[in-house]
């Protein structure tokens, strides 16, 4: 078992290298100088010079990548070709506003998926059962964030219930934990929320079901175990699975909340990155995806390790 | 783990009096009488047909844009009295988008781009993480090793992450979209290819093959292909549902499609602001992308149960 963490945890190592020289490679995956953005087309040669050597793009590849990595890895990111700040501070601001949003629709989007699949995988061919995979299968169909503007239009504009855009009151850029804010969040929470509602309540369904045609339970029933004792035994065999695709889900969330965060104006990791491919602003672009992606490339450990604490089969293996 | 093989030769006794029938006969009974299965199927036919006839049946030039007539209201009951003339009435049953180009039409045009987006990146990402994933698995050793630990990489990105970083990162346009959308879904073929393999080549019929003397392309082509050929398939069907999503959703931030094209995703960026005045004409780029969507997710769950696939 500790060897297995151990050779697990290591193995964050070589993947990690590898992120980092997918997002170093980015910059030179782009068409043009990458200087184009800073520079102006008629701009004197030394002028351009002293930049690229000021920038570092005169030195070869290989040292670019390795001065990259040795200032991201000391936190510094560089900073934002667009506004001159430092990437790091800006990404700072706006992953706990990403990180909120993910964990409000991780609870609505688990929630229901866990109630919908269980229900689903005991009543099986039922009309419960039937209704429950028709909502799971319109979530992980559904355009997400043509969703978003369904309910933008449902709720804002024709009920004018709840906000439409941004984090809270005019002008506000972060979580104030007011209830005004609370109803910011609301429809792009529950936006993000039904791609993870329906691959849960797939997953779970599956799972229930599968566990529920094993022998076990068959013994555990004629051995004349209470239903709800029964059950205990059922969600014990089920959790190992489900923990492992919520936490991949969440995940997806973080890095996928770009669509729905540009439908809402939602200031996050999305919008930041939504602004720095328009802008062409190749250290933001870098920067948020180097951290979202070590973001999830730690959680996929997490994932590995807990999931190895709670099934006894797979530290075994 | 694999696809089951055509499995009718062992004929018992009881079943002796029915004829047997192949495992491609058995497929097809069960999807005829799969009714939602031959629903989708059926939708979608629909749909591709329209997009494919477009310049025929289409009843406007996708591109011309009228600004008098434009964000005219989606129906026929609706669109009285907007204008004097009662043919103008039935001219757009869709109603208009922001420039007055009719809504009927661009959603017909429309199916052209978002179908063809969303089906060529999960084809291209067939044909390579298929041939990857199925060399890994079957020379095992060094090779698997770094092509699956290369694939790991990969997986360490979210999808629409991912996506959007290669789409961003190149820039606009449908190509730059395809090839991102095809990064995005080899990973997922390569390893579902791998696993399939790997344990398709440790079966005992694979040994007695090489054993009999046969070589390893033939027993690759014979025995290997045929079997993991099924599983593969049916994985990258229920890709492109996700694959449609998410080239309308690089076209709705601006990344695929550009203007003046028409594309569904494209189409529901420019209708944005019209969510105040139209709404349900704004929505109905949107609706076309969540049925098509939902049509190809239900008819792989139907071909996956009617192969009887597990991945």
């Amino acid at each position: 078992m500790l060897t297995f963490l151990i050779r697990r945890i290591l193995y964050v190592v070589p993947i990690a290298i590898g992120v980092t020289f997918f997002v170093f490679s980015l910059v030179h995956l782009a068409p043009g100088d990458p200087l184009s953005a800073v520079v102006a087309g008629d701009a004197p040669r030394e002028v351009v010079d002293m930049l690229r050597a000021a920038y570092g793009f005169d030195q070869p590849m290989i040292v670019q990548y390795l001065r990259w990595v040795a200032r991201a890895l000391s936190g510094d990111l560089g900073r934002s070709l667009a506004t001159g700040r430092p990437v790091a501070a800006e990404m700072f601001a706006a992953i706990g506003n990403s990180v909120l949003l993910a964990f409000l629709a991780a609870a609505i989007g688990f929630t229901l998926g866990a109630i919908l699949g269980g229900i689903a995988g005991y009543a099986q061919s039922s009309w419960l059962d039937k209704l429950a995979s028709l909502i799971a299968i319109l979530g992980v169909s559904v355009p997400h964030y043509w969703l978003g503007m369904v309910l933008v239009i449902l709720f804002s504009v024709n009920m004018n219930a709840l906000p439409a855009i941004g984090i809270g009151p005019a002008g506000s850029a972060f979580w104030l934990w007011t209830r005004t804010d609370w109803s910011h969040a609301i429809l792009p929470a529950v936006t993000l929320s039904v791609i993870p509602m329906g691959i849960v309540t797939r997953t779970v369904r599956a799972t229930v079901a599968e566990t529920l045609a094993m022998e076990f339970v068959q013994a555990l029933k004629a051995k004349g175990l209470p239903g709800h004792a029964v059950l205990l035994h059922v969600v014990r065999n089920v959790a190992p699975v489900c923990l492992a695709v919520m936490g991949l889900q969440f995940g997806y969330l973080l890095g996928g909340s770009i669509l729905v965060e540009t439908v809402f104006s939602w200031p996050g990791t999305g919008f930041l990155l939504n602004d720095a491919i328009f802008r062409r602003d190749i250290p933001m672009l870098q920067g948020v995806i180097l951290v979202l992606a070590m973001f999830f490339v730690l959680l996929n450990l997490l994932v590995d390790i807990v999931q190895t604490l709670v099934d006894p089969r797979i530290r075994r293996g | 783990m694999a696809a089951q093989p055509p499995a009718p030769a062992i004929a018992t006794s009881a079943s002796a009096a029915t004829p047997t029938r192949g495992y491609w006969a058995t497929v097809g009974r069960r999807l005829m009488r799969d009714r939602v299965t031959m629903a989708c199927a059926l939708v979608l036919a629909l749909i591709l047909l329209a997009a494919l006839l477009a310049p025929l049946i289409a009843p406007h030039d996708p591109f011309l844009g009228r600004m008098p007539r434009r964000l005219r209201p989606f129906g026929i009951l609706n669109s009285l009295g907007m204008s004097d003339n009662p043919r103008a009435i039935l001219e757009h049953p869709f109603g208009t988008d922001e420039l007055g180009r009719d809504m009927l039409t661009r959603i017909l045009y429309g199916g052209r781009l978002s179908l063809f987006m969303g089906v060529t990146p999960v084809f291209n990402a067939l044909v390579i993480g298929g041939l990857l994933g199925i060399v890994a698995g079957f020379l095992g050793g060094w090779v698997n090793t770094l092509i699956m630990r290369t694939i790991d990489v990969f997986y360490a990105f979210p999808s629409v992450l991912l996506a959007i970083a290669i789409s961003g990162t190149l820039g606009a346009g449908i190509v730059n979209a395809i090839v991102s959308l095809t990064v995005v879904f080899i990973p997922p073929i390569v390893r579902v290819s791998e696993s399939v393999t790997t344990s398709v080549r440790t079966l005992d019929y694979v040994d007695a093959a090489r054993a009999s003397g046969l070589g390893t392309l033939s027993i690759l082509r014979v025995h290997v292909l045929r079997n993991v050929f099924g599983p593969i398939f049916i994985y990258a069907t229920s890709l492109i549902s996700v694959s449609i999503i998410l080239a309308s959703g690089l076209s709705f931030l601006g990344l695929g499609v550009e203007p003046p094209n028409a594309e569904w995703g494209l189409m529901l960026n420019t209708l944005r602001p019209a969510i105040y005045t139209r709404p349900e004409v704004a929505a109905l780029p949107g609706f076309a992308i969540l049925v098509t969507s939902v049509c190809f997710n239900l008819l792989s769950d139907g071909l996956r149960s009617a192969m009887d696939v597990r991945i």
